[in-house]
């Protein structure tokens, strides 16, 4: 088998006695896209922390197409192509739509201690910005301030924040979260769209679009993996259908 | 973009007063004004370089006058000891605040918020402990500076008119500095931190370095306001370091508008006319000018530019 994009080797991180990551070990496959899922306190966000690098496990390793980045600052993971959405929207409120995913492309063309030039009049930053916002579908909205921009826009803006970076593999935490039914309809199908372009790990509670999506699924409680595998697999495992999904309804009505 | 507003036409109308205040001068015989708006255009410059780490840098110094006293005590000690070539003396001046922001920066910048201004106001009591133990160079009484600083013949600091003019084009520099920079991928970097410092670090800026460099620059500009400022008193004191100062300058800046360009001139303008105007007035003028700040602060949200803003729309 080839080397894997992403390799999680038996991470563990531990909040006093609590093991919020137990021993986690999971392969994404380059043009995979792998969900996590997990009931709430399960330790998907502590798991996606520890990728980006806002967080140091304690023991083992995470490697990046072969490179260790275990222990690497999340500005350098950056560089090699990791990004990453927030769970909570977290954008710069006072810049516009385009000066945001301007500056995420700004950070992976060359050095930003430039002191004179003007910044905005970057043909090569500004295009790049636009096919970002545009391959969000909010091309008309770029001149807007973020903070005027509705929950669901937002949503979109960390999506192509993340995409102006031209990641190789997408770490997308909750991308679904607070969006309205045909909200989220648009939100998968983007990430369908994207898919075929980038590697995506997808953290996500809306079980409808994470079985229409995966190609494999994880499942995380209480910090440790307890089934891997693709949606029909997981779909008829026992052990997850207790500790989890429990009521099968929510699996089920998608089928 | 290029409509009229209120706040543009008030910084125009400032920008020419200020130009030509010298003509106003001499023809009024009116040499006390211009003495005034020699130290107001100083102190503005000041208050510029503050805003470029408070106001688009987001940091919150409060130790800023240390850097009026190090430029003011280089060209006070080297005149001292008999280096009064302004071509060396100015260069030094900035080299000593760009390194003392780099030490001062390097270590502050480990700490945020309260403890940010807490350190970098500590570090500028430091400069002023020290300043006020330097026996051979006046102690806590300061240094008298018998000659402005030469630049042989080029421009003559000694001239109210020409010295003044010196120090408004410096102004007018680090203003135009400052907006190139505000505009700059540094810049945007730098409000990007000031925003929102955990997407920036999660799209690959490193932020320290950002918010480094920029204290050293602030701290330089600031670095050429003293050693304006020691020119323009003949005369340099551990006073200029003192804590309180750097409060007088944060007002500026704040009063004026952080972040806006203009903002921290208007704000040195409007805060050391009020000064002196109130002090002739009554001996508890601060009592006057709390207040006033404080509505100013309370009901004025981004400060005089912001006023001014607002007026425009409504």
């Amino acid at each position: 088998m080839a080397e894997p994009l992403l390799r999680v080797d038996k991470l563990v991180r531990r909040f006093g006695g609590i093991i919020a990551t137990d021993n986690v070990s999971l392969d994404v496959a380059a043009g995979e896209l792998h969900a996590i899922i997990g009931p709430n306190g399960a330790g998907k966000t502590t798991l996606i922390s520890q990728l980006t690098g806002h967080l140091e496990p304690h023991s083992g390793s995470v490697s990046l197409a072969g490179r260790d980045i275990t222990y690497l600052p999340a500005y350098r993971r950056c560089a090699l192509g990791l990004a990453r959405s927030f769970q909570i929207t977290s954008l710069l409120l006072d810049f516009t739509a385009a000066d945001n995913v301007a500056l995420a492309a700004q950070a992976h063309a060359g050095t930003s201690f430039r002191f004179f030039a003007d910044a905005r009049k970057e043909k090569g930053l500004r295009d790049a910005a636009h096919a970002a916002l545009d391959r969000v579908g909010l091309a008309h909205r770029a001149d807007v301030l973020v903070s005027r921009l509705s929950h669901g826009e937002r949503r979109q803006i960390e999506l192509a924040v993340a995409l102006a970076s031209k990641p190789k593999l997408l770490l997308l935490d909750e991308p679904m979260a607070g969006l309205g039914v045909t909200e989220s309809q648009r939100m998968v199908q983007l990430l369908q769209e994207l898919r075929k372009e980038v590697s995506i790990v997808l953290v996500e509670h809306d079980m409808p679009a994470v079985f229409a999506l995966a190609d494999r699924i994880s499942v995380l409680v209480y910090g440790r993996v307890i089934a891997s595998g693709d949606p029909a697999a997981i779909r008829a495992n026992e052990d997850v259908k207790r500790a989890y999904l429990g009521e099968a309804h929510v699996v089920t009505h998608h089928v | 973009m290029k409509t009229f507003t209120v706040s543009k036409a008030v910084t125009a109308l400032m920008l020419a007063g200020l130009v030509l205040l010298p003509l106003y001068s001499q023809a009024s015989g009116n040499i006390f004004i211009l003495t005034l708006f020699t130290r107001i255009v100083i102190l503005a410059l000041a208050a510029a370089s503050l805003n470029l780490i408070m106001g688009f840098g987001g940091m919150m110094s409060f130790g800023h006058a240390a850097y009026l006293g190090i430029g003011g005590y280089a060209v006070g000690m080297l005149a001292q000891e008999g280096v009064g070539s302004g071509f060396i003396q100015f260069p030094v001046a900035l080299a000593a605040s760009a390194t003392y922001a780099l030490v001062i920066g390097a270590l502050s910048l480990r700490t945020r918020g309260v403890y940010f201004i807490m350190i970098t106001l500590a570090f500028a009591q430091m400069a002023y402990y020290v300043a006020s133990g330097l026996a051979r160079y006046g102690g806590d009484d300061g240094l008298t500076i018998y000659k402005r600083s030469d630049f042989s013949g080029l421009i003559n600091l000694s001239n109210r008119t020409q010295f003044y003019y010196l120090c408004l084009a410096c102004l007018f520099g680090v203003v135009f500095l400052i907006w190139r920079i505000a505009n700059s991928r540094f810049g945007l970097v730098l409000q990007g931190l000031r925003s929102n410092e955990q997407r920036m670090q999660a799209i690959g800026f490193p932020s320290k370095r950002y918010q480094l460099v920029c204290f050293v620059i602030s701290g330089t500009m600031c670095g050429l306001a003293g050693a304006l400022l020691a020119n323009n008193t003949d005369f340099v004191s551990p006073a200029v370091m003192y804590w309180t100062r750097s409060g007088d300058l944060m007002v500026m800046v704040i009063l004026g508008g952080m972040g806006t360009l203009f903002g921290p001139v208007i704000g040195a303008v409007v805060y050391l006319l009020l000064e002196e105007f109130l002090s002739q007035l009554t001996e508890y003028w601060a009592l006057i000018m709390g207040p006033l700040l404080l509505l100013v602060v309370l009901f004025g949200r981004g400060g005089i530019m912001g006023l001014l803003g607002r007026l425009n729309r409504g």
